[in-house]
C-alpha cells in the first residue's frame, strides 16, 4: 500500500483511466498493472457521505496548521513547451473523456439547461479535484499545478465549454480552500472534495451590474457578534441549483471584497434559474443571499485584498484556458468543413477568403494558448502573472469570440442551425467576456 | 516542464543587447532617418563586439547565427542559437530596426550562408557581409517566377537580370543572388550564388527613398554577364524536381522568425513609450481591473496582440533550436507580429496625439519602420497562405 500512498500528478492520470474502460491510452501507456493497484487504493479514503442532496460537511480531524501546495520548482530555468510525461497523460485522458462524455452530450445539455445524469459523477472520479488537494487531506498533489489545470480545462472544453463549466466547477472552490482556507475549513470541507462523491459547489463573484467590475462588489457582508451578515445577488452561478457550498465575494462593510464560505442549506438562501446565452449546460443561476447568517469562520483568508485578487485573476486564466479549448474545437470542425464542401466546382477552401480566415482562427488560437500557459506557468511559480494573467483574459475575450464568430461564418447558414455545434461556440465563446469567477485554476 | 520564460542564461545576451540598443542605436536613430543613405558610421564600432557575440556559437543580435548545428547533443530541452539571436534582435530593434539591418555581417545574406551553405563555403565565406537579392521588377511574393538566369560557362556561372529591394545591397561586401538555371524546369531549377562586391557585371543601380528603415540602404542591382565562380553556388547544383524549391525556402524558416522579432522589438518600444506618455497625461494601466480610461483600454488591448507575437515568435526559434519543423509556426509568428507591430505603432501615434505624429517623438518613425516588417520576407498575405495551405492540407496549386 505504501506505492499507492505516494498519489501525485501521475496518479491522478491514473485514477482518470479506471474509468475509461477499453481505453486507448491505458495500453500505450502501459499501464494495465499499475491503474488495477490504484482500484485496490481507492477504498482507503475515510470520509463517506449521503447522495449530494441530504450531504452535511463532516470535519475530519484537524490538521496544525493548513496544508498547502508549494509553488512548482522549475530548477533548469528553460524556455521549454514540452508537456511532462505525467501532464501528456492527463492532457489525453481528458481530451478523450471529452470526446466520448462531453462532445455526444453538449447539444442536449444545452437545450435541457443540465448535464446528462451520471455525467457529472463520471467527471468527479476522472479526480479532477484531486490534482490540487494535498496528500495530507486526501489529494494527489504535491505542488501547483496551474499549467496543468490549463490544460485539464482546454481540454475539456473542446468537448464543451458549458458542460467543462459544470465539470471544473467544485474544484474552484478546494482549490481556494487549499490556497486560502485555514486549518478549520480545511477540515470541514476539503475532504469531502477528495471523496468518491465530490460535491457541487461554485465560486459566484459575478454579479448583474452593468460594467461590473469584480473588486467592486454590490454584495454586503456585516459583521454581526457571531460572524457575519451576508445581503446580496449573485449571477450565472455554475450548478446553482444542486450546489452545496458556495464561495460568495461581498463588500466587507466597505473594506473592499472578501470571500465567504456559504452552506447551500444556511437560512436565507435561495436559487433560481438563470439560463443565458451560453454555458446552458452548467446549469447557470442566481444566488439570492438574505440576511444569511455566517459563522466568524466563514471569511477566507482573512478577507485580504491580495487573496481576492489572486482569485479573480487565476478565475481570469480558467477562462482563457476555456476559451481556447473551444476555439481549437472550431478550428478542427471547420478545416475538414471547408475542404469538404464546394463551391463553383472547388471546395471552397481553394479561395483565400476562406482559407485566411481558417489561418486567423489558427494563428490567434495558437497565440492565446501561449499566453495563457505563460501565465499558467508563472502562477505555479509563484511569480507575479499579473500582466500575464490580464494579457490572456483579453486575446481570450476578443480572439475566443473572433474565432466564434468566424466559426458559424465559415459554415454560412449551416453554421446558423442547430445540426452543427458552431453556434453553441459562438454563444459560448461570448460568456468570456462577461464571466468572473465560476472556474480558477 | 512548460515554462515560457527567458531562459536565464540568455540574461547577459539580453542585456548587451539592450545596453547597445539603448546606447549606440537610440541616440542616433532620428538622425540617420533624416540623414538617408548616409553611412552610420557609428555602426563600425559596434559590430565588432557583434562579431565576437556571434563567434561563441550562441547566436547574437543579428542575422549571422542561424545555423542548424548538426551534432546531437543531447536529446533533452535545447534553449540555444535560434532562441538567442531572436531575444537579441528584439532588443536591437527595440532600440532602431533600420540600424540593426544595416549592421555589417547582419544581413539576410549571412542567414541564407548559413542555412544552406555546405561547410567549405562556410568556412570560405565567414566574415563576409552579404545581402540577399530575390525580387525583381516583375516578381515579387512569386519568388518561384524569377527571371534572372545563371548559366554554367567553363568554371563560372554567368549571371543575367536585374534584383531590386536588396536591403544593404549598395553596403555589403557580397549579394546572395537567386537565379534559376533553367527556366522551363520552374522552382527546383532556382539556385542561390554568392557575388562579391567589384565583380564585372556586377552594378549597383540606384538606391531607394523610403517610408522607413532609412538607415538601411536598399538597393536595385543589375548583373549583365557577371560571372561567378561555380563554387558559389550554395548547395547543391542539381536540378532535383522532387526536392524542389525546398533548399532555398528553407531559408525562410530561420529568417522568418527574425523579421518577428524586428518587428515584436519595434512594437515593445512603442508601446513602452506610449504607456509612458500615457501615465504623465494620467492614465495608468491596471491589469485588474477593468480600464478606467478608454487609452487604458486601447493599449491593453495592443500589448496583449503583442505578447501573441512575442511567445510565437519565442515558439519558432524554440522549435528550431530542437530540430522540430517549424515552417508553421514561423509563418505564424511573422504573420502575427507584422500585423502586430503596424497596428501597435500605428495607434501609439493616434494615442499620444500631436506629440507622437511630430518628429520630436520616435513614435511616428516607428509607425513608418513598422511597415515593412509587415512585408518583406514574406508579406502578410504570403504567410496566411503558407499558413491555410499547412492547416488545410493544400498544396500551393490547390489554395492560390
Amino acid at each position: 500500500m505504501a506505492a499507492a500512498r505516494k498519489r501525485d500528478a501521475m496518479g491522478f492520470g491514473l485514477a482518470a483511466l479506471t474509468r475509461l474502460a477499453g481505453s486507448e491510452v491505458i495500453d500505450r501507456a502501459g499501464l494495465r498493472g499499475p491503474v488495477q493497484n490504484l482500484v485496490k487504493a481507492g477504498t482507503r479514503n475515510g470520509f463517506r457521505a449521503a447522495g449530494a442532496a441530504t450531504r452535511s460537511f463532516k470535519s475530519v480531524r484537524r490538521l496544525g496548521k493548513p496544508a498547502r501546495l508549494a509553488p512548482a520548482q522549475d530548477d533548469v530555468g528553460l524556455f521549454d513547451l514540452t508537456p511532462s510525461e505525467d501532464q501528456q497523460l492527463i492532457a489525453e485522458t481528458v481530451t478523450e473523456f471529452a470526446a466520448e462524455q462531453l462532445r455526444p452530450a453538449a447539444a442536449d445539455a444545452d437545450a435541457k439547461l443540465a448535464a446528462p445524469e451520471g455525467l457529472l459523477t463520471r467527471a468527479a472520479e476522472l479526480g479532477i479535484s484531486l490534482v490540487g488537494i494535498p496528500e495530507e487531506l486526501g489529494g494527489a498533489g504535491t505542488e501547483r499545478s496551474v499549467v496543468t489545470n490549463a490544460l485539464v480545462a482546454e481540454a475539456l472544453a473542446h468537448g464543451d465549454m458549458g458542460l467543462a463549466v459544470a465539470v471544473l466547477a467544485p474544484s474552484a472552490v478546494s482549490t481556494a480552500l487549499v490556497s486560502w482556507g485555514d486549518e478549520q475549513q480545511q477540515a470541514d470541507y476539503v475532504p469531502a472534495f477528495a471523496g468518491d462523491q465530490v460535491p457541487a459547489a461554485a465560486l459566484a463573484l459575478l454579479e448583474r451590474t452593468p460594467l461590473f467590475d469584480p473588486f467592486k462588489p454590490a454584495t454586503k457582508a456585516k459583521r454581526t457578534p457571531k460572524g457575519y451578515q451576508l445581503d446580496g445577488v449573485k449571477s450565472l452561478v455554475p450548478r446553482a441549483a444542486e450546489a452545496e457550498l458556495f464561495l460568495v465575494s461581498a463588500d466587507l462593510e466597505g473594506r473592499g471584497p472578501a470571500l465567504f464560505l456559504v452552506e447551500s442549506s444556511s437560512a436565507g438562501v435561495t436559487v433560481e434559474a438563470e439560463p443565458a446565452m451560453g454555458l446552458r449546460g452548467a446549469a447557470t443561476g442566481k444566488l439570492h443571499l438574505e440576511k444569511v447568517a455566517l459563522p466568524a469562520g466563514a471569511l477566507l483568508g482573512g478577507g485580504k485584498a491580495d487573496v481576492f485578487t489572486e482569485v479573480v485573476r487565476l478565475s481570469r486564466l480558467g477562462w482563457a484556458a476555456l476559451a481556447a479549448g473551444t476555439a481549437k474545437a472550431v478550428l478542427d470542425y471547420v478545416v475538414p468543413y471547408v475542404n469538404e464542401r464546394t463551391a463553383f466546382g472547388e471546395p471552397i477552401s481553394h479561395r483565400q477568403a476562406v482559407a485566411f480566415s481558417v489561418a486567423d482562427i489558427a494563428i490567434e488560437l495558437e497565440g492565446l494558448r501561449l499566453v495563457t500557459l505563460r501565465a499558467a506557468a508563472r502562477a505555479e511559480q509563484g511569480k507575479d502573472y499579473a500582466r500575464e494573467a490580464a494579457l490572456a483574459r483579453k486575446l481570450a475575450v476578443d480572439k475566443g469570440m473572433r474565432i466564434g464568430n468566424a466559426g458559424v461564418q465559415l459554415l454560412g447558414g449551416h453554421g446558423f442551425v442547430k445540426e452543427h455545434p458552431v453556434e453553441r461556440w459562438y454563444r459560448d465563446l461570448r460568456a468570456i467576456g462577461v464571466m468572473e469567477g465560476a472556474v480558477l485554476l | 516542464m512548460i515554462n515560457l520564460e527567458v531562459p536565464k542564461k540568455a540574461g547577459t545576451l539580453i542585456n548587451q543587447a539592450y545596453q547597445a540598443a539603448a546606447e549606440v542605436f537610440r541616440p542616433i536613430s532620428r538622425k540617420y532617418d533624416r540623414a538617408e543613405h548616409t553611412y552610420p558610421a557609428e555602426l563600425d564600432m559596434f559590430a565588432a563586439l557583434l562579431d565576437g557575440l556571434n563567434s561563441s556559437g550562441e547566436g547574437g543580435a543579428g542575422a549571422a547565427g542561424v545555423r542548424r548545428s548538426r551534432d546531437s547533443a543531447g536529446d533533452g530541452n535545447r534553449n540555444g542559437a535560434n532562441l538567442n539571436v531572436v531575444l537579441g534582435t528584439i532588443e536591437m530593434c527595440w532600440g532602431d530596426v533600420g540600424l540593426l539591418l544595416s549592421m555589417p555581417r547582419q544581413g539576410l545574406g549571412n542567414a541564407a550562408i548559413s542555412s544552406v551553405a555546405t561547410d567549405e563555403q562556410l568556412a570560405r565565406f565567414s566574415g563576409l557581409w552579404a545581402a540577399m537579392a530575390i525580387t525583381e521588377p516583375d516578381c515579387g511574393s512569386d519568388s518561384a517566377a524569377i527571371t534572372t538566369t545563371a548559366v554554367l560557362d567553363g568554371d563560372d556561372y554567368v549571371l543575367n537580370g536585374e534584383k531590386i529591394f536588396v536591403t544593404s545591397g549598395q553596403r555589403a561586401d557580397a549579394v546572395v543572388v537567386w537565379a534559376t538555371l533553367d527556366r522551363s524546369k520552374g522552382r527546383s531549377a532556382i539556385k542561390s550564388f554568392v557575388v562579391e562586391k567589384g565583380t564585372p557585371g556586377f552594378e549597383v543601380v540606384r538606391v531607394e527613398h523610403k517610408l522607413g528603415i532609412r538607415a538601411s540602404d536598399t538597393a536595385v542591382l543589375r548583373f549583365e554577364n557577371c560571372r561567378v565562380p561555380r563554387e558559389n553556388l550554395l548547395g547543391t547544383p542539381d536540378i532535383d524536381t522532387a526536392k524542389g524549391f525546398a533548399g532555398v525556402m528553407q531559408t525562410f524558416d530561420n529568417t522568418r522568425p527574425l523579421v518577428a522579432a524586428m518587428a515584436v522589438g519595434v512594437a515593445r518600444a512603442a508601446l513602452e513609450e506610449t504607456r509612458r506618455i500615457l501615465s504623465s497625461a494620467g492614465v495608468t494601466i491596471d491589469y485588474d481591473r477593468p480600464p478606467q480610461h478608454p487609452a487604458a483600454a486601447t493599449w491593453l488591448e495592443l500589448e496583449a496582440d503583442f505578447e501573441s507575437a512575442y511567445l510565437l515568435t519565442l515558439e519558432s526559434a524554440w522549435m528550431a533550436d530542437n530540430r522540430k519543423p517549424n515552417s508553421l509556426q514561423a509563418s505564424m509568428a511573422k504573420a502575427k507580429a507584422g500585423r502586430t507591430v503596424v497596428d501597435v505603432t500605428l495607434k501609439c501615434v493616434e494615442l499620444a496625439g500631436v506629440y507622437g505624429y511630430t518628429e520630436e517623438s520616435l513614435l511616428e518613425k516607428w509607425a513608418r519602420d513598422a511597415k515593412i516588417l509587415d512585408i518583406f520576407e514574406g508579406t502578410q498575405q504570403i504567410q496566411q497562405l503558407i499558413v491555410a495551405r499547412r492547416v488545410l492540407g493544400k498544396t500551393s496549386a490547390q489554395l492560390k
